[in-house]
């Protein structure tokens, strides 16, 4: 028989709401999901009234002071905070990007934050990104060889071969593209998805390596590489500006080309 | 997710029982069918239109014609074809219990088989009859 029933703690409800300093006059709202899997508690939204005059431009400087001033339990991830680590991705506003990158500005009415969507929750703005990374080892992203390097020097890649890295080397697996993904949503546990599969690209256009066969040969299975409907959710959402739909499209067209 | 008591590495996991080969086949196929239809699609709806009347005798007259004969016999197997790889994708998308996407997939090949079986022999009765 279907189950009916929603999955226990899916249903998320309102929570409190830490209002803004007195004499604040610039207030924003974020309404922030947090979650802690350890309490069995539902997950709710908390709402923070934040005074703008005292805070930074972008969506992680207000998630600091949330953090620093207002709550100091919630939890999430960041380190660089000028979008070259990857850590502060989370859905902001509807659309999965980098709380770094993000400006308030941009964001019309109150700010809603949640984690990236269809992963498990560590907690609160943290989702458990295991499945992702090791999705992103399995396609072996390093260079693989058989001849020697030479022994004076490094090996040589034209320019316009370098050229053909330019849009893949740049992913920082944030993560944003893969979880925008309505089929990763619905097979994350044989679908590599678009971060996974854009770096496979990046070695399969690397005109050093020497394992291109191979690469094709790993991703020739309808679920490993053949899930990816063209839905370009992943463009769409990629903070880098990169084309992770693109790679694919292309690593699809190199395995229709081996065949002809 | 897995279950807790599941000690397999993630990449393990991820892994899996590894690639299966005929993917590309599969996919071509289905654009190889999608861009036939187009043609297929374009000289059914034509020929339908520019027929006289919409009677079982003109309908005879018209398939009595070898091309229409051989266009029509293209577009069932070709049309039936292509829907199959589409349900066949959307089972492979939607259904995870593996029992039920096994069995959806072998009912949607069997009955698009046979309904190509079907089509064409129909078509080929109608057109080669007396």
């Amino acid at each position: 028989m279907a189950d009916f029933k929603l999955p226990a703690n899916s249903i998320v409800k309102p929570g409190k709401t830490v209002k803004a300093p007195e004499g604040a006059t610039n207030i924003r709202k974020f309404i922030v999901y947090r979650y802690d899997p350890a309490s069995g508690d539902n997950p709710r939204t908390d709402t923070y009234e934040v005074d703008m005059d005292n805070c930074g431009p972008m969506v992680l400087d207000a998630l600091l002071k949330i953090k620093d001033e207002m709550d100091s339990s919630v939890a999430l991830r960041r380190s660089c905070r000028e979008g070259i680590c990857g850590s502060c991705s989370m859905n902001i506003d509807g659309r999965n990007t980098l709380a770094c990158t993000k400006s308030i500005e941009e964001i019309e009415g109150d700010v809603k934050i949640f984690p990236l969507p269809h992963q498990p929750i560590i907690k609160d703005l943290i989702s458990d990104l295991t499945n992702f990374y090791a999705q992103y080892a399995s396609v072996e992203p390093w260079m693989k060889t058989e001849t020697p390097a030479p022994p004076d020097k490094e090996r040589l890649q034209s320019v316009e071969d370098r050229g053909k890295l330019d849009g893949l080397y740049e992913c920082i697996l944030c993560a944003c593209c893969s979880t925008s993904c309505p089929s990763y949503w619905w097979n994350s546990d044989r679908y590599l998805g678009p971060a996974a599969l854009l770096n496979a690209y990046r070695w399969i256009a690397d005109s050093r390596d020497e394992a291109t066969g191979e690469r094709l040969d790993e991703l020739e299975d309808p679920f490993k590489l053949y899930r990816c409907h063209t839905i370009m959710n992943c463009t769409d959402a990629c903070p880098k500006d990169l084309n992770p739909a693109k790679s694919i499209a292309e690593i699809k067209h190199l395995m229709i080309k081996r065949k002809m | 997710m897995s279950a807790s008591n599941d000690y397999r590495s993630p990449l393990a996991k991820v892994k899996g029982l590894g690639r299966s080969s005929d993917a590309t086949r599969f996919f071509w196929v289905q654009k190889l069918t999608a861009i036939a239809l187009i043609p297929l699609t374009l000289w059914l709806c034509y020929s339908i239109a520019t027929l006289p009347e919409l009677t079982y005798e003109v309908l005879i007259a018209w398939l009595k014609s070898p091309f229409n004969a051989v266009m029509a016999s293209l577009f069932t197997v070709v049309s039936l074809k292509h829907g199959m790889i589409g349900m066949q994708v959307i089972f492979e998308d939607y259904i995870h219990t593996h029992s039920l996407r096994f069995g959806a997939i072998l009912f949607t090949k069997l009955l698009s088989y046979f309904m190509m079986a079907l089509g064409v022999y129909s078509i080929l009765r109608l057109s080669l009859g007396n």
